[in-house]
């Protein structure tokens, strides 16, 4: 069947059972804006800016295990997109940016809305395309979605110039996809997953370190069971949260900067140490000399064998899906009937026990003013644990992080890598619709809503009945802290002036705005917005605006040591 | 330490950049690169000499393994192997330093590929070092332009990089 080149991309994402595509129209992307429009397969989300296309696109892969769509036009639709590109690229999150380009003729004549598309997102994607001949629109369709969601994912942007989509050719989608150059490992070797088993066995003082990586493998349930088959300490990283249940006993909490006290101590002091699916971030393990300071065998089960010593050297590194890898361990650990030493496994576990009895994520509530960390906790116990959770970046994203429980997998959606503010409530709607109905919070403050708080309108049109929890200070929180401890309280521009009255201003995009200023009043104005089932409900907090975020490991330090209230400073 | 890479890649628009920006953005050395198509037209195979320690040289390789248009990397020079590298000098050659000049490209075996009344190109392969020295043994004053490939490395014996 002869088809346009705009026809063959509509083609290709409804092949690829693409539900939603997250864009902006533009003149460059005219074509495939007058096809979407003749037909009801794939549905398009029209959001108020580019950069929350590609963030609503994200939400939508992180909460579901399909890749996210967006679509843009040229120049600065695409620049607008990039940030949303980098943002997925960093958490390896998969997504396939279409993007219009001018005509193939005018390219490099410095057209209207021309820019170099591929040259400028080229470091922030997994790989991307320029497509100069209709011919090879379904091709390069059918391998980005393929680079896209296989190997350590990550954003595929497919570039088409205007005249491409206008050309015909005969379509047809192909079945498969192969490349000499791109063949992702997915079974680990079995030689070193053997060993790595040995290892664990071997341990005292055992640690499991989990990461985004088990998340995106869809490999939470396997990674419990293990956990739970060994009766190790579970530590997971902010990407990894719900990797494991939080409710379980075995899980120590969250590590790295903002960690608890009994994960970076037990991440430190341990003897074996199973990383897997994680990147050993330098705000997960600070300063990496001090870390090699303890001796530890470490072993990595990783997809990508670049993120294997990187900034850690490893003594048993494994290459392979962590999911397959995870099944081979169990396999391995019931066909070898050995079990860990119990008695220095007990003893292990009463070491943790006394930091955990530190309890460093307790703090001092207040009934004058409200504490964030109380608001979070207050939504964790309102919704049962069981609500999406996305957020911005800053003090309210680590309170989130550290007193929302998530016991599955895919519910929090955050910006770990490249922490880009305006990230939240774009994502926010991505979830909500890929999961109608479901609870879907976005965490966010008063600096990073105002980023993309454009997208109210967008979830006025879509009805979206997300319920935003801002956590407001008056203040760029993380800014504010930092130079409250190492700047010697000088403030350079981190006090939020001339705000908006939010609960107006959602009120004006037609939604439902509240404020809050007792903490008597948290609980019941959270029931209040979840029960609003159809209703977009913004909640303006105002918070302690001098509150900061402990326990805390300063830049450059090592695990073992924190600062776990302002007391110890 | 100094390494020797040798990459294939898909013969596709904008290779050459995902590997000179790989280098730029993670801050690895390039000392030379050369990229020429192979005789399957459909790849390149490219040279870069690089340096660095053994983890740096280890993520490098990592990382260019990660780039969805590379087909294979080695390091060749982690065995035996022939480096060789392309100059081309246009030298001043009038008067006593035309036959000079004539003399010193024999005695490092180069070829004069052009002559006017004035000037020779002079033609030389090898590696790094043999040009080096051949630069070094003429009178710099009457070195007018030079021009030089970077390296090509080929294994040696029954190592092979093919796909």
């Amino acid at each position: 069947m002869v088809l346009t080149g705009a026809e063959i991309v509509v083609r290709c994402l409804q092949e690829e059972k693409v539900d939603y595509v997250f864009g902006y129209p533009g003149g460059a992307v005219l074509f495939l804006y007058d096809e979407l429009f003749k037909q009801d397969k794939v549905r398009h989300v029209l959001v108020r800016h580019e950069q929350a296309a590609v963030h609503a696109a994200d939400g939508y892969a992180r909460s579901t295990e399909k890749v996210g769509v967006a679509l843009v036009t040229s120049g600065p639709g695409a620049t607008n997109a990039v940030t949303g590109i980098a943002t997925a690229y960093m958490d390896s999150i998969p997504l396939v940016v279409i993007s219009g380009q001018v005509p193939t003729a005018a390219i490099g004549l410095d057209a209207f809305q021309e820019v170099d598309t591929v040259g400028i997102t080229r470091p922030c994607v997994k790989h991307n395309f320029l497509v100069k001949d209709v011919r090879d629109i379904a091709s390069t369709l059918k391998k980005a979605f393929h680079i896209a969601s296989t190997g350590r994912p990550g954003p595929v942007l497919v570039d088409i110039p205007k005249d491409v989509t206008a050309q015909r050719c005969e379509f047809e989608y192909p079945a498969s996809v192969s490349m000499r150059s791109y063949n992702p490992v997915v079974k680990g070797h079995s030689g070193q997953i053997r060993k790595a088993v040995q290892q664990l066995l071997e341990a005292r003082r055992p640690m499991i370190y989990a990461g985004g990586g088990v998340i995106l493998s869809n490999a939470s349930e396997k990674l419990t069971r293990l956990a739970r088959l060994l009766n190790y300490p579970v530590t997971q990283t902010l990407m990894g949260l719900g990797a494991t249940p939080s409710s379980d006993p075995q899980f120590v909490g969250m590590l790295g900067m903002h960690g608890t006290y009994e994960a970076n101590m037990g991440m430190h002091y341990c003897d074996v140490l199973l990383a897997i699916g994680a990147r050993f971030d330098d705000r997960v393990i600070g300063n990496t000399a001090h870390f090699a300071q303890e001796q530890r065998k470490i072993i990595h089960v990783d997809i990508d064998p670049s993120s294997i010593s990187k900034r850690v050297k490893v003594d048993v590194p494994v290459v392979g899906d962590v999911g397959e890898v995870i099944d081979e361990m169990i396999a391995c650990l019931e066909q070898m009937q050995a079990r860990p030493d119990a008695g220095h496994l007990d003893a292990w576990w009463r070491q943790i026990g006394e930091w955990r009895s530190r309890d460093s994520l307790g703090y001092r509530n207040s009934d004058e003013i409200i504490k964030p960390q109380f608001v979070v906790q207050k939504l964790w116990e309102v919704t049962a644990g069981d609500a999406f959770v996305a957020t911005d970046v800053g003090q309210h994203q680590m309170w989130a992080a550290q007193y929302y429980k998530f016991d599955k997998a895919r519910r929090w959606v955050t910006s770990g890598g490249l922490g880009t503010m305006g990230f939240g409530l774009p994502a926010a709607m991505g979830v909500q619709l890929a999961n109608p109905g479901a609870p879907v919070a976005c965490i966010t403050g008063e600096g990073s809503i105002q980023m993309c708080i454009q997208e109210l309108s967008t979830c006025k049109q879509y009805r979206l009945p997300i319920k935003i929890l801002a956590l407001n200070n008056r203040y760029l929180g993380m800014v504010r802290q930092w130079q409250e401890l190492f700047h010697g309280n000088r403030y350079s521009e981190s006090y939020m002036d001339s705000l908006p009255d939010f609960p107006k201003l959602a009120e004006a995009y037609g939604h439902v705005g509240l404020r809050v200023t007792r903490p008597g009043d948290v609980e019941g104005a959270i029931r209040e917005a979840f029960a609003r089932k159809n209703d977009l409900v913004f909640l303006d907090f105002q918070v302690d605006p001098t509150e900061n975020v402990y326990p805390m490991i300063q830049g450059g330090k090592g695990l073992n040591e924190m600062i776990l209230a302002s007391e110890d400073l | 330490m100094r390494h020797v890479l040798s990459l294939l890649l898909e013969n596709e628009a904008g290779a050459l950049s995902r590997v000179s920006g790989l280098f730029s953005s993670r801050g690895y050395n390039i000392e030379s690169l050369t990229v020429a198509p192979t005789e399957d037209a459909s790849m390149s195979r490219m040279t870069i000499v690089t340096s660095g320690s053994d983890d740096v040289i280890e993520q490098i390789t990592k990382q260019l393994n990660k780039l969805i248009d590379v087909v294979k990397v080695v390091d060749v020079s982690e065995a035996p192997h022939i480096e060789r590298e392309l100059l081309l000098v246009k030298v001043r050659a009038v008067g006593a330093a035309r036959e000079e000049m004539k003399r010193m490209s024999d005695i490092f075996r180069g070829h004069i590929v052009d002559v006017s009344e004035t000037s020779y190109v002079i033609e030389l392969t090898g590696n790094q070092d043999k040009l080096d020295s051949f630069l070094a043994a003429l009178d710099a004053d009457l070195v007018l332009e030079t021009v030089r490939s970077g390296v090509c490395g080929i294994g040696r014996g029954e190592r092979v990089l093919k796909v």
